[in-house]
């Protein structure tokens, strides 16, 4: 039996890396499509300064891509070395997407790449465009099978338990691919990776214009980025993740949490705007609660009931007695009594067979569990509330601010005199963390709510770890977390240098730091030509 | 379309096929970064290296990370037993494979020759880890893995790293680091000019020598018979779903030369290989770094093909219980899943093969430090 802290060190391990590679996955999602309309409008007009605008955006895209090559490779191999008991148990369904993912999407992305920036005199301009839409193209196919993936983990359809091989097997490849937490993950997250670039090229562009220079290429920049940011902040809101969240039991579950609702309550629920979830009373002190809204924001309906927590583990329960009588049965069927009748009793149970694995975590021997052991593995399928409930909230609230924030960026750029508007120019910059705020703590809340499962009703947690020892796991987290830290200083100290540079860094001689008269004369904006506003 | 034994047989071919991408590909950026101390004296020889591959690096280790990822989905027993059994040598090769992309991205963003010296260094030892590190997986491999399977197939790993590190696992990591070595070698020969191009000749006929001398070595050793190979005892029907724990395996003193015995064709494999050193040798004394490239690329073919015609059917043998040895028969996906996946290989592997190609040749010619000098700012 693989030991607790091997377990918990995998885990803060594997969210470490995890929260760690999402850094960099959104901006590169974001970037890469913002750079595509940039060079898009330079094919089609024909002006330099959306060339520039290209390759020094482009710069920066490329410092923040090395990291997110470096810590994707992590991902890849962490489950083969600390989940090697999940690897097996599903590998024969999470394993295709992730194959799929690098012939379809890395090979793309990761070839593109380097044309992308060593190509500009070698291919034709329609070439190089090209080749950016397909960097762009292969980083949002990318993320489409990693999440068709991570969906099969929430919600795992189209897949059986194989008592022979021990496993998880596929039966129906077309539902792993329209499973619909898969779908709506996907547009989520590519959303607020297109928000994440937005926000990045608003913040900066927004210095520039509060330093008052490279204007034109600020406010060029500033216009394509306010756009396409309100376009995405809008797709993230109202496409939100809440939509999947009624298929699947760990989902269900999972919205309990996040609403810290432990009672069902009549439809449609109301939203707890505020309050301190406790699990063990299992209330909510100070509440404030809105009438009606999380009934109609998780539900899109007026009538379906949002099932609280009481009620969940009451149906758990029964769901990990019946698992205890599927473990029996797979003992005898491995153990070789294969009748025709033993067969049949176990494909009618087996669906609970997870369940019953959750006693193992309390039980030495799944079928003699006593009640009480019970009761505590039904207790632990609902996942830790209150920082499930605190990250949605905060995640929530950033994507309320960046809204207003490209709204208004987007109106300024529409009576085109956000150069002018210090206080919208220092609330773009100021909101650059939104975005990763939001980002960071919408996985907290996806997968910390996942829990106990690392595939929801089918294999848990606990039961997914590599059989190595405590010593080789904080090994490797001392190690990640030195490495890690390390790079991320290199990456800030060099973001921020190109950053504070600017599109001087092009070396064309066209840009600020390599005038001549640097701040004596006020730099004239370079307004003959119109800017794009949409 | 295909029955479930042909699919196993297929996915077999496909993995070694994705090995060979790999290190045919990826093989000369890891070689190019172990030779860059020695053939690029000042920075801008160094830049002058890392610009021969800087447009392809990225593309050619997704081969490495497809092969990773097809083992996951084909064959997830051997994905989760390789992985977490040999833990420290695939947590040193990660982190070794952490310091190539930013290394090459960072290296010409600031003018300091510190900053410099440090990522040339870490490219350095970021080609030479993973270089030796899979010879050696595979040099243990020949030999049998101290792998447990209990009754629920948990993989379980009774050995150490440092236990990897046994004379023949170093021998077969020697083989891997003169092969890659030398493929880099005789890429730079084709892609350089003047004296960085003498200096990679010069490394090249001395990788090359030392290939041929450790890989014929290393065959010798195995034909010897010092090292027992392994051989199925138990006929079973390759077409059923298997449970790895239910055939019969023993350890033999000709285990690995039955494949070759049965087979004559397979002996073309170390043929192949000795052949391509032979080539990468000659020509590269006389200088002719096409035909050296190939000698190369040929050894590395003959060198995987000779480890994977040995093992077959074998893919991760156990020393520890040798009825828990994984083969291509027993621990594999479904017969569905492999089905897909072939799907997905066919339509996209030939596509990604043309696209690759059109960059290289979008990308060909020499690079020179002349090259560097009028693009300080826009090249790595």
């Amino acid at each position: 039996m693989i030991s607790e802290e091997v377990v918990d060190l995998s885990r803060l391990q594997f969210a470490m890396t995890a929260l760690y590679h999402f850094i960099f996955i959104p901006l590169t999602l974001g970037l890469a499509f913002l750079l595509a309309i940039m060079e898009t409008v330079y094919v089609m007009t024909g002006q330099q300064v959306y060339k520039d605008m290209t390759k020094f955006w482009g710069k920066l895209f490329g410092i923040n891509f090395a990291l997110g090559v470096t810590t994707g490779l992590t991902m890849e191999f962490q489950f083969g070395t600390n989940w090697a008991y999940y690897s097996h148990y599903v590998g024969d369904i999470f394993g295709a997407p992730l194959a799929i993912e690098g012939l379809m999407a890395f090979f793309l992305e990761s070839t593109f790449i380097g044309l992308f920036f060593f190509g500009w005199e070698r291919l034709t301009k329609k070439q190089h465009l090209a080749v950016t839409w397909l960097v762009a193209l292969g980083s949002n196919m990318s993320a489409l099978w990693i999440l068709i993936a991570n969906g099969w983990m929430q919600n795992p359809v189209g897949a059986e338990f194989n008592f022979e091989t021990m496993r998880m097997e596929l039966t129906d490849f077309g539902a792993l691919l329209l499973n619909p937490v898969a779908q709506v993950k996907f547009v989520h997250t590519v959303a607020a990776g297109y928000v994440t670039g937005s926000v990045f090229v608003l913040a900066i562009s927004s210095y520039y214009l509060l330093k008052k220079r490279d204007v034109g290429f600020a406010r060029r920049s500033f216009a394509i980025a306010s756009a396409f940011g309100l376009a995405s902040v809008l797709s993230v809101i109202v496409l939100g993740d809440e939509s999947g969240y009624e298929v699947g039991d760990v989902q269900k579950a999972k919205l309990a949490a996040i609403e810290a609702e432990w009672h069902t309550e009549e439809a449609p629920a109301s939203f707890t705007l505020f309050g301190f979830p406790n699990q063990e009373t299992m209330r909510t002190d100070y509440a404030v609660k809105i009438p009606f809204v999380m009934g109609i924001i998780a539900t899109r309906s007026l009538d379906k009931q949002v099932i609280g927590i009481h009620d969940l583990i009451d149906q758990h329960e029964g769901r990990i007695r019946n698992g205890m009588v599927a473990y029996s049965l797979l003992e005898k069927l491995r153990g070789g009594e294969k009748t025709p009748e033993n067969i049949a009793a176990f494909n009618d149970v087996k669906k609970d067979l997870g369940y019953g694995l959750l006693l193992k975590k309390y039980s030495p021997d799944v079928v003699s569990a006593t009640d009480v052991q019970i009761k505590e593995a039904a207790k632990s399928t609902i996942p830790h509330v209150a920082p499930i409930f605190w990250s949605f909230r905060i995640m929530v609230a950033s994507g309320v601010i960046m809204l207003i924030l490209f709204a208004c960026a987007f109106y300024a750029v529409a009576r085109r005199n956000e150069h002018r508007k210090t206080w919208l120019l220092k609330f773009a910059l100021f909101s650059l963390p939104l975005p990763w705020i939001a980002g960071q703590t919408g996985w907290i809340v996806a997968e910390s709510g996942r829990q106990p499962w690392s595939i929801g009703e089918m294999l848990p947690t606990h039961l997914s770890a590599s059989s190595i020892s405590t010593g080789d796991v904080w090994g490797s987290l001392i190690a990640l977390i030195v490495f890690y830290s390390g790079l991320l200083v290199i990456e800030m100290y060099l973001m921020i240098r190109f950053a504070r540079l600017g599109p001087s860094s092009l070396h064309t001689g066209r840009y600020h730091f390599e005038k001549e008269t640097k701040t004596e004369l006020p730099v004239v904006p370079d307004t003959a030509t119109p800017i794009i506003t949409a | 379309m295909f029955d479930y034994e042909s699919l196993k047989l297929i996915w077999w071919v496909l993995v070694g096929v994705l090995l060979i991408g790999f290190a045919l590909t990826d093989g000369f950026d890891l070689g190019a970064a172990i030779l860059m101390p020695i053939v690029g004296r000042t920075d801008n020889e160094r830049r002058v290296v890392i610009n021969t591959i800087a447009p392809h690096w990225d593309g050619n280790q997704v081969w490495l990370i497809t092969a990773g990822g097809a083992m996951f989905a084909a064959w997830p027993m051997v994905y989760a037993a390789a992985f977490s059994g040999f833990y420290w040598a695939m947590l040193a090769v990660l982190f070794a494979l952490f310091v190539r992309p930013v290394g090459f991205d960072y290296r010409s963003k600031l003018e300091n020759t510190q900053w410099r010296k440090a990522w040339d260094w870490g490219l350095f030892a970021g080609a030479v880890v993973p270089s030796v590190v899979f010879g050696v997986a595979f040099g243990n491999l020949l030999q049998g893995v101290p792998l447990e399977l209990d009754n629920t197939l948990r993989a379980s790993y009774h050995g150490s790293f440092w236990q990897l590190l046994n004379p023949f696992g170093l021998l077969a990591g020697l083989v891997s680091f003169s092969m890659l070595a030398l493929h880099g070698g005789t890429w730079l020969m084709m892609r350089t000019e003047g004296a960085i191009s003498q200096r990679a000749r010069r490394a090249s006929q001395m990788l090359a020598l030392a290939f041929l001398v450790t890989f014929i070595g290393a065959g010798v050793w195995l034909w010897m018979g010092s090292i027992n190979g392994f051989a199925l005892l138990s006929s079973f029907d390759a077409n059923a779903a298997l449970n790895p724990l239910t055939k019969e395996v023993a350890q033999t003193n000709v285990g690995w030369m039955a494949n070759y015995v049965q087979y004559p064709m397979t002996k073309l494999a170390p043929v192949i290989g000795i052949v391509g050193g032979l080539m990468a040798l000659l020509s590269s004394t006389s200088g002719r770094s096409w035909v050296a490239f190939l000698g190369s690329s040929l050894a590395i073919v003959g060198t995987l093909c000779t480890a994977g015609f040995a093992l077959f059917p074998f893919i991760m043998p156990s020393s520890f219980d040798p009825a828990a040895s994984l083969t291509m028969w027993d621990a594999v996906s479904s017969q569905k899943t492999l089905g897909i996946m072939l799907v997905a290989a066919c339509i996209f592997v030939p596509l990604i093969l043309t696209y690759t190609l059109w960059g290289y040749v979008k990308m060909w010619g020499k690079v020179t430090t002349t090259h560097i000098n009028d693009n300080p700012h826009g090249l790595y």
